[in-house]
């Protein structure tokens, strides 16, 4: 009897095992399955690199390019901020701070991940964008590069964590041996320690730019909102994320702007496929 | 020599500035809402239902919205999450199969949420019939933090040390026997800190939720696991984008509220943790 329980509970275990790689899978099969009827009227070609985003209009465009340049500028203004700055406070964290103020510090960021992102876009909202909106003289705040700073802002728990973690794993003997041979501090973090974290502080900027590319609700309350395509940062853009989440309350089950939703998220989950894939490999390198 | 010493100061310096370009504005956020939204808090806000079309009244239903949403997610993910953990760290093997999970666990964490929206949208709402509800709202929200939950829970039972096992072992346990007695308990802690993490992730995230549960506006109070309900995350967006006029009193109040149930239950997971660490027998 007893035997029997043990049999079932460590079946029972070996399935919820499993259960990442079932759910994993089963995203992605639902994806697909709704997502990809689109590709019935509108070729793939078109999809990615149609310029215009009028779902609901007679007769319907369904190019999504605006919506992914949208979100390529809006990622790429991020990253430009982020990640000196994410790097930056990742070292000051490891190698400068005095132990006390490094707990806080470490605190710190710990509280801007647990900040929900509906909040930190009503706070972009309400500081921000009438900030960029009277600094630049624009005729609106709504922005990309309001959405930029906002991203950049979010991407930071990310990017220090996980910066840290690699500068924090390089081996002391490295450090010690470039002081020993007469280095300053800044020496050997610039010249040993960078050098040696470098692909675990690759994989912090690529999961940082991940958590940019997923961003929704933030994203949407700030960047503007117009699905054209963008021309400047000073102008309002959507992505692709904003765009599932504004259209798809409205999109009839079913019709083509609800599979062309769909199908936008296969592309948002292939994208975070790729680079989480790909951060996890640099990750595995470096042990 | 002394130009190197220069180059440091100005290096450490540029290190410091970046440190406080990150931390400043965290400060700053959680004041402006606290000294805005605390003086929106009274008893009418926290427990009438939202009244002349959200421009006043209180947010009672959201909270209330946010509760359900948040337990059925914890019902869900938390057994699913603790056995996937106890098989990462009792039962897998250094294989393929076990490198397969754990890469996984890292994709279901970084899909973008509003992507999960879709999955629940698609599976619990559309394929299972069970419509824009509680329980689609719970499980798609159980999914997304599956990770959190697998991942600590994890680091929690690996950090039970292996001679406890192998006494348990030794003394003629079976190994479910000892995982069940010896490592689970000691684990607790870490186990308890991870569930209130994926609760105060669950509690804030809106996109998942966007097409599988939330109302914009319901003045009563849920009956059944298959209604729609109100949340806290859901109503922020809504009465600061989609409906002009609201006072800012009751943004900042929503804001405050939900901001304050986020933290609050981060800040409880690090007492554990700390109180934890203090008692730890080994």
């Amino acid at each position: 009897m007893r035997k029997l329980k043990e049999f079932i509970v460590e079946k029972l275990i070996l399935i919820c095992g499993l259960a990442s790689i079932f759910f994993v899978a089963l995203i992605f099969l639902f994806l697909l399955k709704e997502g990809f009827s689109i590709f019935k009227t509108v070729s793939p070609f078109n999809f990615l690199f149609g310029k215009s985003w009028y779902p609901i209009s007679e007769p319907s465009q369904m190019g999504i390019l605006p919506l992914i340049l949208g979100s390529l500028l809006v990622t790429a203004g991020a990253a430009i901020i982020s990640i000196p700055i994410g790097v930056g406070c990742a070292i000051y964290i490891a190698e400068i701070a005095p132990a006390k103020i490094k707990e806080i510090l470490k605190a710190g960021i710990e509280l801007l991940a647990a900040i929900p992102s509906v909040v930190l876009g009503f706070i972009g909202m309400v500081t921000l964008v009438p900030l960029v909106k009277t600094v630049f003289h624009l005729p609106t705040g709504l922005t990309a590069l309001s959405g930029s700073i906002m991203l950049a802002f979010m991407a930071m728990p990310t990017i220090v964590s996980i910066a840290e973690d690699a500068l924090y794993s390089v081996p002391k003997t490295y450090k010690e041996g470039a002081l020993a041979l007469g280095a300053t501090r800044w020496q050997m973090i610039w010249r040993v320690m960078l050098p040696a974290a470098s692909s675990g502080l690759l994989a912090a900027v690529m999961l940082g730019i991940g958590r940019v590319i997923g961003e929704t609700m933030a994203v949407m309350m700030i960047t503007g909102n117009a699905a054209v395509m963008p021309n400047s940062i000073f102008a309002p853009v959507r992505t692709l994320t904003a765009t599932i989440a504004a259209e798809m309350g409205e999109a009839v089950v079913g019709s083509e702007h609800y599979f062309a939703l769909f199908a936008i998220g296969i592309v948002l989950f292939v994208i975070s496929f790729a680079i989480n894939v790909t951060a996890d490999l640099f990750l595995h390198q470096r042990q | 020599m002394r130009n190197s010493y220069r180059a440091q100061n100005i290096a450490f310096f540029f290190l410091f500035l970046a440190t406080l370009l990150i931390v400043v504005p965290v400060g700053l956020i959680v004041v402006i809402i606290i000294q805005k939204g605390l003086p929106a808090i009274n008893w009418q806000f926290l427990s009438d239902i939202p009244r002349q079309g959200m421009r006043a009244g209180g947010i009672f239903p959201a909270i209330v919205g946010t509760v359900y949403l948040v337990s059925g997610a914890i019902i869900f993910a938390l057994p699913i999450g603790l056995l996937a953990a106890i098989y990462l760290s009792e039962y897998s093997k250094d294989n393929l199969l076990t490198r397969l999970i754990k890469l996984a666990i890292v994709n279901l964490a970084g899909v973008p949420s509003v992507v999960y929206g879709l999955f629940g949208l698609a599976l619990f709402v559309i394929f299972f019939r069970f419509g824009a509800s509680i329980i689609s709202g719970s499980l798609t929200l159980g999914i997304m933090i599956l990770p959190v939950i697998i991942t600590t829970s994890r680091e929690a039972l690996e950090s039970v040390p292996y001679s406890f096992r192998e006494v348990s072992l030794s003394l003629g346990a079976s190994k479910w026997q000892t995982i069940r007695h010896i490592v689970l308990p000691n684990a607790m802690p870490g186990i308890l800190t991870g569930t209130i993490l994926g609760l105060g992730r669950a509690a804030g995230e809106t996109a998942p939720i966007l097409f599988t549960a939330a109302a914009f506006y319901l003045p009563q109070l849920p009956n059944s696991v298959f209604d729609q309900v109100m949340a806290l995350p859901y109503h922020l967006y809504v009465i600061s984008t989609q409906v002009p006029n609201v006072e800012e009193k009751a943004r900042y109040g929503t804001a405050f509220i939900l901001l304050a149930l986020v933290l609050f239950m981060n800040l409880v997971a690090i007492i554990i943790r700390y109180k934890f660490r203090k008692k730890k027998k080994w």
